[in-house]
C-alpha cells in the first residue's frame, strides 16, 4: 500500500512516521518545506514526546515527484487545501483521499479535485521543533468515514483505518464521521478565538462568567448548525470545555490560535466559526455571534497587513 | 471668570488652552512635571489654531473654591477622583462634564449640589507634549442643563466657550446628541479595540456577514434598539457617523484602542457596558453589544 501524507507539519508527521512503521505500507510525504524535506530524505522523520519514532518516509517538495497512491492524508492548515490538492490530485487518480485537518469544508475542496473523499477528525496533536523532528505532545484517536457527498467506499475506509492504527494512530471507520468533526470544531470554534481576541488561557477564559457564557452562546450556534443538519455529537462540547479548563488538563493551555495571533499568523478562522456561519447560512441556522468572531479575527488579520 | 479645567488630556488642554483666551484658568493635572511645564511654557495649540494659551497650572485643587466652571475632562475612569477633590471645596461655581459614554453626571451629583451641565465633545487631537496638543477635528461641543440647572446657564457657557475661538452648541436635551455619540463610540471604539484596526474602511464593508462592517452595523441596529426602548430619539444616524468617519481618511486611532496598546484600563465600562446596562434595565437583548464589553473586559484583565 502507498500512503503519500500531504503537508507534512505536526499532524502529519505524526501519520507519516507511524504508517512508515509498518513492512507493507510506502510512505510519501509532500510538503512545501525543503529543509523539512531534505532532512526527512536523509535521516528519517523523527518524532519525540508521547512517543519515540523514527520513520522512513520519502519526501519531496514536488508534488509530480508522488507515486500513484492508494490513500492520500491531507493534513495541511486549512487555507492551504486547495493548492495541496490542486498539486497532488493525479497522485490520487485511483486512490482516496483523507482529509485529518481542523475545521469543516477541506472535505468539500478535496472533491473538487479527487472522486473519492474520506472525512476525518484527529485528535492527536504535536508540533515542528525542526527539520524533520516533530514533538509528539498528546496522544489520541482518529475518527474517518466517508464523505457523503463524494464518498470512498467503507471497505476502503476500513483498510485505511485498520494501517493507521496497526501502525500507532488508533482510527475508527465509521459510517457517518460528522459527529467528531462537528465535536471538535464546536470545541474549537468555542474557545479558539476567545483566547486570541483575549490573550486568555484557556483556563482564565473559563473562570470568567461573562466570557464563559459568551462560549456558550457560541456553543449553542454550532450546536443548532450541527443540529440542522441532522448531526449527533459524539460527546458534549460543553463538558469537553470545562474538562480542559482543569488545572492538570489545560486551564494554562494557549488556543492555538492565539498562539498565531501572537506570532501574526494567518488563522484558520474561516474553517472554523467561518465554517459552522457558512454551513448555518446553508441550513438557514442564524449564527450571528460566529458572524462576529470570524469578522473580529479578521479584522486582526487585516490589522497586522497596515 | 474664573475656570477651572481637571484634566490636562487632549480635551482638557483644548479647552484650558482656548479659555485663557477669555478667563482665568487654572489647569489641574496628575504629574507634578507636567504642571510645571504648562506654568511655564503655557500650552501651545497647532493645527486647526495656532497660538499659546497661558492658563495657570497645578497638582492641587486647594485654590477652586472660587471657581465659577469646573470642567472635568478626566477619562471616564477618574470622574469619581476628580468629584471628590470637588467635595467640600468648591462654592456655587458650575460644573461641566465632557466625558464619554453615560455616568459621569450621577457620579459628580454624588458628591454634591453644584448647578451641572453634560457635555459631549467631538473635537479632538493628538497630545505632542505637555505643553504642545495638535487641534486635529474642530467639530463642536455640544452641551445642555444636567438636572435641575437652566438653560441659560449652558447659553452663557457656551457663549464663553465660542469667544474663546471653539465650536460649541447648547441645546436644551443633551440625550438625543449623547447617545448618537455614545452608540458610535461604544460599536467603533470596542472593534478597533479587539482587532488593532484604526478607524478605516474595514468598519464600513458589509459584502459578507463576517465582514468587519456587517458586525459594527449588527452593533449599531442593537444599540440603537436599546436607544428607542429608552425613549431617545437619536439626533445622528451611528451608521452614517460611522461611514463618515471612514471615508474621512485620517486613520483615526480610537482612544479604546490607543489604551489597549498601551495595556491601560478602557473606558469601556463608562461606554460599551453602559448602553448593555441600559440595555437590561429596558429588557432589550443586546448579545453582540455585550459579547464585545466581555471581550474588551477579558482583554484589560488579561494585563495582570
Amino acid at each position: 500500500m502507498k500512503v503519500a501524507i500531504v503537508g507534512c507539519g505536526a499532524v502529519g508527521s505524526l501519520f507519516a512516521a507511524n504508517l512508515a512503521q509498518l513492512d507493507d505500507v510506502e510512505v510519501w510525504a509532500f510538503d512545501l518545506d525543503g529543509q523539512h524535506v531534505e532532512t526527512i530524505n536523509d535521516h528519517g522523520l523523527r518524532l519525540s514526546g508521547a512517543g519515540e519514532v523514527v520513520g522512513k518516509v520519502r519526501a519531496t517538495t514536488d508534488a509530480a515527484e508522488l507515486p500513484g497512491c492508494d490513500f492520500g492524508i491531507v493534513a495541511t492548515k486549512c487555507m492551504h487545501t486547495a493548492a495541496a490538492i490542486q498539486a497532488s490530485a493525479p497522485a490520487f487518480a485511483s486512490g482516496a483521499v483523507c482529509s485529518v485537518q481542523n475545521g469543516v469544508g477541506n472535505e468539500e475542496v478535496l472533491a473538487e479535485h479527487v472522486e473519492r473523499v474520506i472525512r476525518g477528525t484527529t485528535f492527536p496533536a504535536g508540533r515542528v521543533v525542526g527539520p524533520g523532528h516533530v514533538q509528539w505532545d498528546v496522544k489520541g484517536e482518529t475518527t474517518i468515514g466517508p464523505f457523503e457527498a463524494s464518498p470512498a467506499p467503507m471497505a476502503e475506509v476500513d483498510r485505511l483505518a485498520d494501517a493507521c492504527t496497526r501502525g500507532g494512530m488508533p482510527t475508527h471507520a465509521v459510517a457517518d464521521a460528522r459527529g467528531p468533526q462537528w465535536r471538535k470544531l464546536i470545541f474549537n470554534a468555542a474557545t479558539n478565538p476567545i483566547g486570541a481576541l483575549t490573550g486568555l488561557t484557556h483556563g482564565r477564559v473559563c473562570e470568567d462568567a461573562g466570557l464563559r457564557r459568551l462560549v456558550s452562546q457560541l456553543v449553542d450556534e454550532g450546536k443548532a448548525v450541527a443540529g440542522a443538519q441532522g448531526i449527533e455529537l459524539d460527546a458534549d462540547p460543553e463538558e469537553l470545555i470545562d474538562h480542559a479548563a482543569r488545572p492538570d488538563v489545560a486551564y494554562d493551555h494557549k488556543a492555538s490560535m492565539l498562539q498565531d495571533v501572537e506570532a501574526l499568523r494567518q488563522t484558520e478562522i474561516d474553517y472554523l466559526n467561518g465554517g459552522i456561519a457558512r454551513f448555518g447560512r446553508e441550513h438557514g441556522v442564524p449564527t450571528p455571534l460566529n458572524d462576529a468572531v470570524t469578522a473580529l479575527i479578521k479584522g486582526l488579520e487585516a490589522a497586522w497587513a497596515q | 471668570m474664573n475656570v477651572w479645567v481637571i484634566g490636562g488630556g487632549v480635551i482638557g488642554s483644548l479647552f484650558a488652552a482656548h479659555l485663557s483666551r477669555v478667563a482665568e484658568v487654572t489647569l489641574v493635572c496628575r504629574r507634578p512635571e507636567h504642571a510645571a511645564t504648562v506654568a511655564e511654557n503655557g500650552i501651545r495649540v497647532s493645527g486647526r489654531a495656532d497660538f499659546v494659551g497661558q492658563p495657570r497650572a497645578s497638582t492641587d485643587p486647594a485654590g477652586l473654591a472660587d471657581a465659577e466652571l469646573v470642567i472635568v475632562a478626566t477619562k471616564a475612569n477618574d470622574v469619581e477622583a476628580a468629584a471628590a477633590q470637588l467635595e467640600d471645596r468648591l462654592g456655587d461655581g458650575t460644573v461641566m462634564t465632557v466625558q464619554n459614554g453615560l455616568g459621569a453626571e450621577e457620579a459628580i451629583r454624588q458628591h454634591g449640589p453644584w448647578p451641572q451641565l453634560s457635555a459631549v465633545t467631538f473635537m479632538s487631537g493628538t497630545k505632542l507634549a505637555d505643553d504642545h496638543v495638535e487641534y486635529v477635528l474642530d467639530t463642536p461641543t455640544w452641551l445642555a442643563p444636567y438636572d435641575d440647572a437652566p438653560f441659560a446657564l449652558a447659553e452663557r457657557t457656551a457663549s464663553l466657550i465660542a469667544e474663546s475661538g471653539l465650536k460649541v452648541e447648547p441645546m436644551a436635551d443633551l440625550e438625543p446628541a449623547r447617545w448618537s455619540k455614545l452608540i458610535f463610540n461604544a460599536t467603533v471604539n470596542s472593534v478597533a479595540a479587539l482587532t488593532g484596526l484604526p478607524h478605516d474602511h474595514h468598519f464600513a464593508e458589509l459584502k459578507r456577514p463576517t465582514d468587519l462592517g456587517h458586525l459594527v452595523r449588527c452593533l449599531i441596529e442593537e444599540g440603537t434598539r436599546i436607544a428607542s426602548a429608552a425613549g431617545i430619539e437619536l439626533r445622528e444616524d451611528p451608521w452614517q457617523m460611522n461611514v463618515l468617519a471612514t471615508q474621512r481618511g485620517s486613520r483615526h486611532y480610537p482612544s479604546m484602542l490607543e489604551d489597549v496598546e498601551a495595556r491601560r484600563p478602557t473606558e469601556v465600562d463608562f461606554i460599551t457596558g453602559a448602553l448593555v446596562r441600559e440595555a437590561e434595565r429596558h429588557g432589550v437583548d443586546a448579545p453582540l453589544l455585550t459579547a464585545v464589553y466581555r471581550l474588551v473586559k477579558a482583554r484589560e484583565a488579561s494585563y495582570r
